[in-house]
């Protein structure tokens, strides 16, 4: 229950659809949308294949809480092998197409092999059918989303889809649903792109497609954690006024955001980019650039960020289709476009962030790329030639010239579209690359916050915040405050909120919600929704149990404990200024305690005993 | 003094909460195709815009019924539809100038806001206020402008 | 005051109660014409596909409904009408007065010119009277040919086809439907019928019909005899008029009304398929034979025959109609008017188009088929003459927002 229990494989080659009953045995172990995904992916897949080969899989997944009243119940993943890092990939976006597909009677679709030629999949409840999308191919998600809707005459059809960054295979391409929702990182719309895969339709209107286990627990558990998030000050308030960009300030305050690629640890324009600053007036137009918050499908927070331009900035001038509203910055995003290339021109950022999401790639790694080319540039490794005009730190248009190229896979842009570290391989400083596994940084320094540091050393998908969200307790303190620069306790800490994500990420709901639900608030919706015992232990141990299969799967991949590293400039290079003036990271110290606490070798493998207590 | 529906587009975020809510509340499922209540994106706009039958004096949908399926509630007001007697034959979808009363086809009959007997589950489910369900004398095309003038979603206006 | 109305269809029977509760104290009479309780017509193709009994087609369910509201019915047909002693003629030395006169005697299938056109087994399907012949004689192989496929005759379909009947059916012109859509939603429907095992013979004026050992022989142009059991002719409708013949009441094609729903002659009043009334989009006088027109006309005139000035805003075409479980409307000027823009989509391989004609940036007429959400807020739109602004170039380039641009123009616009 809360599962459809259907799967829906589609083979590219063929183009044959076809339904099998879910593994409930699996559902039991992984219970949904990341683990659950993922245990397939690994158990149809070659670890080692090459990700933009036919024989990896890509699989949509939602968790058995999406499409339903719990708050944030609308999440899906895609899960694939990642061109970007190589490793396991698994991006989670919002929006409403995970609901949709629920709706339609699907827990997953596996798509399998490669088409010949541009197709998309429509899904019509239990009916699903590839067609030609060669009008397609060469359109941005935002034309592409309004097409097939059109085509279909349906308004209500949620559409995910790559725009031409996946088609050409920039190794961060994302899959971009409802237009400003994405499957962001690691390069998943690449892999959608390899497959000739525009996009995916659906519209779901069955009412039988699954059900809750206990209806009336479920309504008393998810009326409980609605009330929880209201009151809370950080997802009742913060949030909806500020979105995540409600972080902007306060990181950079407390001397932990990255700066010029990494370069500098505070950035004197964060007050102009931030979520204080989207609601000021322009002096230009007199109007902000935010015009309100808005929500994924059964979110009851509404973080998303809704803008519109000034209509006069020099980016869109004779661009109409950029003067409406569409999704705005996210921290993460105003981080990357902004401050890791030290550009503080609020409405550049926002362009940016449209070209994003209109050509579906993943602003975090495309800002950060940026960011690096900029150092290359200024160390007169990257000329003006070659990349066709000036980029120094802090070119607003040099940003945006960028951002255009690699939407479009033209000039530049298709080294941009490479990412820090094939780009900073080839012109000779690989240690200039702020990533780890190949994947760029999000918008916190493994300096400044020690704990975030390891959370990105030991990332299964590469350097990322959401695996593990040390910034809870290193800066929010919760669920408990703990000093940025100290280590101890921090593996510990780490590891749980490694495996509590994983659950969060496998149930459908956003992990958002973990700013004021703990796992005694979802785990009563979880069991109210699902049959079978669903015990905040055994919650844990399914968590558990996902990370170490990602990490299995990382491993067999060719992936060792030596890539849990960071750059040499977070080890050498000490913060310049702010209350962590003079840190460097000290992952050697935590490292090898978060082996031991994770039950793996020194060598950062799980050991038997690990394996046998998780069953992996 | 009959309660209506009240709708203030600018507090919706586009959650969806109240279309599920609608559609358990009266068939035990959250597939949103099922609600009465359904909010419009204006994306142009950055808008939602939730919008359901405003239960109007002229009854359309009621007078147009060949077969007598849609009865007026004495209580709360509300136009509600009997579905063993609709014979699924969609003139009062056509009838009702609001386009809020519409067939489906897997039951083969129409649906319409039914007000929840009194007790509006979009209203409860709403997080932000956006549905309220409050004393209301203005009825019918008023409350049409009513919430329409606070949709600000025609450019000519903005 | 003394209220007559003159047929118990819809809009008879929304006037009737429209006048209750406009003028307690009022007499009410109404003549049903065909010996049966108040019904729907409409009702009558899921009569014959057994989604409910005759009960089913009443326009009341209540038993009492009639008596309680104190609505005298009277089962008699009206002979003819003396507006100078205001009395309407029944029949030999029977007569009603009447202080406000109700015409609302609605249509009746039109006749075709046809040898053999009134043996046996050549029907209608226009009354419960129709539907009752057809049911005791439609079994799974009997033999239907068809003449016609308006609205009605597709209508139809689905009940005759559910009783496993052999359906041929002729059209005179090229389309089906050809008075509600354009020729691309009229080749959706011929080839979803096809689909589904009708035949279509486009074309095809029968020459005659004769009938040889109890069998029909329908003579075709091209020299053929298609051999039926059941020859239904659906070509259209008429008004039913004749019995106001020398009444002095104007009459066009129906009864001329003005925006009060008033004849020529005071207190003479006209509603429904029989009514001839001020188009709201053309202005011109016209027969509008649907459902809700009637409804909308019965009311408007009963607050006028019970002194409250009520105004018709005029009548608009328009329809939904399912063919075999297609889902098809029409609104207004689906045939776009000169020097008007007009926007399409169609899906072919699902059965899906909508088609939208503008006047200027005014919608005035709509085609659909396989589309049915909120289609309601087309006749919002086209009726109200709504100023769609900067929403007339959003339709133009998608018209599946039609929801949005009602919302936002139909009342942001002051
Ligand atoms: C099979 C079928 C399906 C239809 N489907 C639809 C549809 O889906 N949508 C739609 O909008 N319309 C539909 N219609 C048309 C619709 O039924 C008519 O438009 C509607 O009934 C008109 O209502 P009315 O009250 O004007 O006339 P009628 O319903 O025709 O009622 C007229 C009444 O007057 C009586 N009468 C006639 N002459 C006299 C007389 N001299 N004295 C006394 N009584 C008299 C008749 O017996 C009848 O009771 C359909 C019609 C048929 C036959
Ligand atoms: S469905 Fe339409 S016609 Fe019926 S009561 Fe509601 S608004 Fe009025
Ligand atoms: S009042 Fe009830 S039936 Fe009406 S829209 Fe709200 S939930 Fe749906
Ligand atoms: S529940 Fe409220 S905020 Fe959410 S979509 Fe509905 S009206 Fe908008």
């Amino acid at each position: 229950m809360a599962w459809t229990k259907n799967v829906l494989r589609v083979n590219l080659e063929t183009g044959s659809c076809t339904t099998e009953p879910l593994n409930m045995e699996w559902a039991q172990d992984y219970l949904g949308q990341r683990g659950l995904a993922t245990k397939y992916l690994v158990s149809e897949t070659d670890p080692k294949v090459d990700p933009f080969s036919p024989k990896n899989k890509m699989i949509f997944v939602t968790g058995p809480l999406t499409g339903t009243m719990a708050a944030t119940g609308g999440r899906y993943s895609v899960v694939t092998k990642g061109p970007l890092t190589g490793a396991i990939a698994c991006s989670n976006s919002g929006g409403y197409f995970g609901a949709e597909l629920k709706f339609a009677g699907w827990d997953m679709v596996i798509f399998e092999g490669a088409s010949a030629k541009p197709v998309y999949l429509l899904i019509t409840d239990g009916k699903a059918e590839l067609l030609d999308a060669s009008h397609l191919w060469g359109k941005t998600v935002w034309e592409t989303e309004a097409t097939i809707k059109k085509y279909h005459q349906d308004p209500q059809i949620r559409v995910a889809a790559i725009g031409r960054a996946g088609e050409n295979r920039v190794l961060y391409a994302a899959i971009v649903n409802d237009l400003h929702r994405a499957a962001g990182r690691s390069g998943v719309g690449a892999v959608m792109g390899s497959k000739n895969l525009k996009a995916v339709a659906v519209r779901g209107t069955r009412t039988d497609a699954y059900h809750l286990a206990d209806p009336e627990a479920f309504f008393a558990a998810t009326e409980a954690g609605k009330k929880v998030l209201a009151a809370n000050g950080v997802t009742g308030q913060g949030l909806p006024t500020y979105g995540t960009q409600v972080l902007m300030n306060v990181i950079n305050e407390l001397g932990a955001l990255p700066t010029r690629n990494h370069r500098d640890i505070q950035f004197e324009g964060a007050m102009a980019i931030g979520g204080e600053a989207m609601h000021e007036k322009r002096p230009t137009d007199g109007k902000a650039n935010l015009i309100t918050n808005g929500a994924c499908f059964g979110c009851t927070i509404a973080c998303g960020r809704i803008s519109r331009m000034d209509p006069g900035h020099f980016s869109i001038k004779d661009k109409p289709q950029y003067k409406g509203a569409s999704g705005g910055v996210e921290y993460e995003a105003a981080w990357a476009l902004g401050a890791a290339n030290g550009v503080s021109d609020l409405e550049a950022l926002t362009y940016a962030n449209f070209l994003c999401n209109e050509d579906g790639f993943d602003p975090i790694s495309f800002g950060a790329t940026v960011g690096a080319a900029m150092e290359l540039y200024e160390l007169g490794l990257l000329t003006k030639e070659e990349i066709g005009f000036e980029l120094p730190f802090g070119s607003t248009e040099g940003m945006v010239r960028l951002a255009e190229l690699t939407a479009v896979g033209e000039g530049f842009g298709k080294v941009i579209g490479l990412g820090s570290k094939r780009l900073c391989t080839k012109y000779g400083r690989p240690d200039l690359s702020m990533t780890v596994k190949s994947q760029e940084f999000p918008a916190y320094d493994g300096r400044g916050l020690q704990g975030m540091g390891l959370a990105y050393a030991t990332s299964n998908r590469g350097a990322c915040h959401l695996r593990g969200y040390m910034v809870s307790p290193e800066v929010l303190g919760i669920p408990m405050k703990m000093e940025p620069q100290a280590t101890e306790g921090k593996p510990a800490m780490l590891k749980a909120f490694q495996d509590l994500t994983a659950v969060v990420d496998s149930s459908g709901l956003c992990l958002f919600t973990t700013f004021a639900w703990g796992l005694s608030d979802i785990q009563p919706q979880i069991q109210a929704a699902c049959e079978g015992d669903w015990s905040e232990e055994r919650l844990l141990l399914v968590g558990e149990r996902i990370w170490n299969m990602e990490r299995e799967y990382n491993l067999g991949a060719g992936l060792t404990g030596k890539d849990d590293n960071l750059p040499p400039r977070l080890m050498k290079e000490p913060a310049k200024t702010g209350p962590q003036k003079g840190a460097v990271s000290k992952l050697d110290i935590m490292l090898p305690e978060y082996y031991q606490v994770r039950g793996w070798t020194p060598e950062g493998v799980p050991t038997a005993e690990t394996r046998m207590r998780l069953g992996v | 003094m009959q309660k209506s529906l009240h709708i203030d587009p600018n507090k919706c975020t586009g959650c969806l909460q109240c279309e599920m809510a609608c559609a358990w509340e009266n068939y035990r499922t959250f597939t949103i195709a099922k609600s009465r209540i359904k909010v419009f994106s204006f994306h142009h706009e950055g808008r939602f815009v939730p919008y359901t039958c405003t239960q109007c004096d002229e009854a359309w949908c009621m007078t147009a019924c060949p077969v007598d399926a849609i009865q007026l509630d004495p209580v709360t007001g509300a136009k509600i539809v009997l579905e063993p007697t609709c014979v699924g034959c969609k003139v009062c979808t056509i009838a009702c100038p609001f386009g809020t009363i519409n067939y489906v086809a897997q039951t083969g009959k129409v649906q319409k806001c039914d007000l929840c007997d009194g007790a509006p589950a979009c209203a409860k489910a709403c997080p932000t206020a956006a549905i309220t369900y409050v004393d209301a004398d203005w009825t019918g095309l008023d409350k049409m402008r009513q919430w329409a003038g606070k949709t600000d979603t025609n450019p000519a206006t903005v | 005051m003394r209220h007559l109305i003159i047929g118990s269809g819809p809009a008879g029977v929304i006037a009737a109660e429209t006048l209750r509760k406009a003028d307690p104290a009022a007499e009410i009479t109404m003549l049903c014409g065909e010996g049966e309780p108040p019904y729907s017509r409409m009702a009558i193709p899921y009569l014959l596909r057994g989604n409910i009994e005759e009960a089913g087609t009443h326009l009341r369910k209540g038993a009492d409904h009639y008596q309680r509201l104190r609505i005298e019915l009277v089962q008699a047909r009206a002979q003819s009408v003396d507006t100078a002693s205001r009395t309407v003629s029944l029949g030999p030395g029977k007569s009603l007065p009447y202080d406000r006169l109700l015409i609302a005697t609605g249509s009746r299938p039109s006749l075709e010119r046809l040898p053999g056109i009134d043996l046996p087994g050549v029907r209608s399907c226009w009354t419960l009277d129709d539907a009752r012949a057809i049911l005791a004689k439609a079994r799974p192989g009997t033999r239907i040919v068809q003449m016609g496929a308006g609205f009605v005759g597709c209508i139809i379909m689905e009940g005759l086809l559910s009783r496993g009947v052999d359906l041929t059916i002729l059209v005179r012109s090229g389309y089906m439907v050809r008075r509600m859509m354009n020729p691309t939603a009229s080749g959706l429907l011929r080839r979803w019928c096809e689909a589904k095992g009708v035949k279509i013979l486009t074309h095809t004026q029968p020459q005659g019909i004769t009938l040889e050992g109890g069998v029909l022989q329908v003579a075709l142009p091209d020299g053929r005899t298609l051999p039926a059991d059941i020859y239904l002719s659906a070509v259209g409708v008429d008004p039913n008029l004749e019995f106001l013949a020398g009444s002095g009441i104007e009459l066009g094609q129906g009864v001329l009304v003005d925006a009060a729903m008033q004849s020529s002659m005071p207190g003479v009043y006209a509603a429904g398929d029989v009514a001839e009334a001020t188009d709201c989009l053309t202005g011109k006088r016209q027969l509008n034979a649907i459902q809700p027109n009637a409804v909308d006309q019965g009311r408007i005139a009963a607050l006028n025959m019970a002194g409250r000035p009520a105004r018709f805003k005029g009548s608009l075409v328009f329809n939904v109609l399912t063919t075999l479980g297609l889902v098809s409307s029409s609104f207004g000027e689906w045939q776009g008017i000169p020097g008007g823009e007009s926007t399409e989509l169609l899906d072919e391989a699902r059965y899906r188009y909508l088609n939208l004609q503008f006047d200027g940036d005014r919608l005035v007429g709509a085609n659909s088929v396989g589309f049915s959400d909120h289609v309601g807020a087309l006749r919002g739109l086209i009726e109200g003459r709504v100023r769609l602004g900067v929403w007339k170039q959003r339709l133009m380039e998608d018209p599946t927002q039609i929801m949005q641009a009602f919302l936002a123009a139909a009342y942001s616009v002051a």
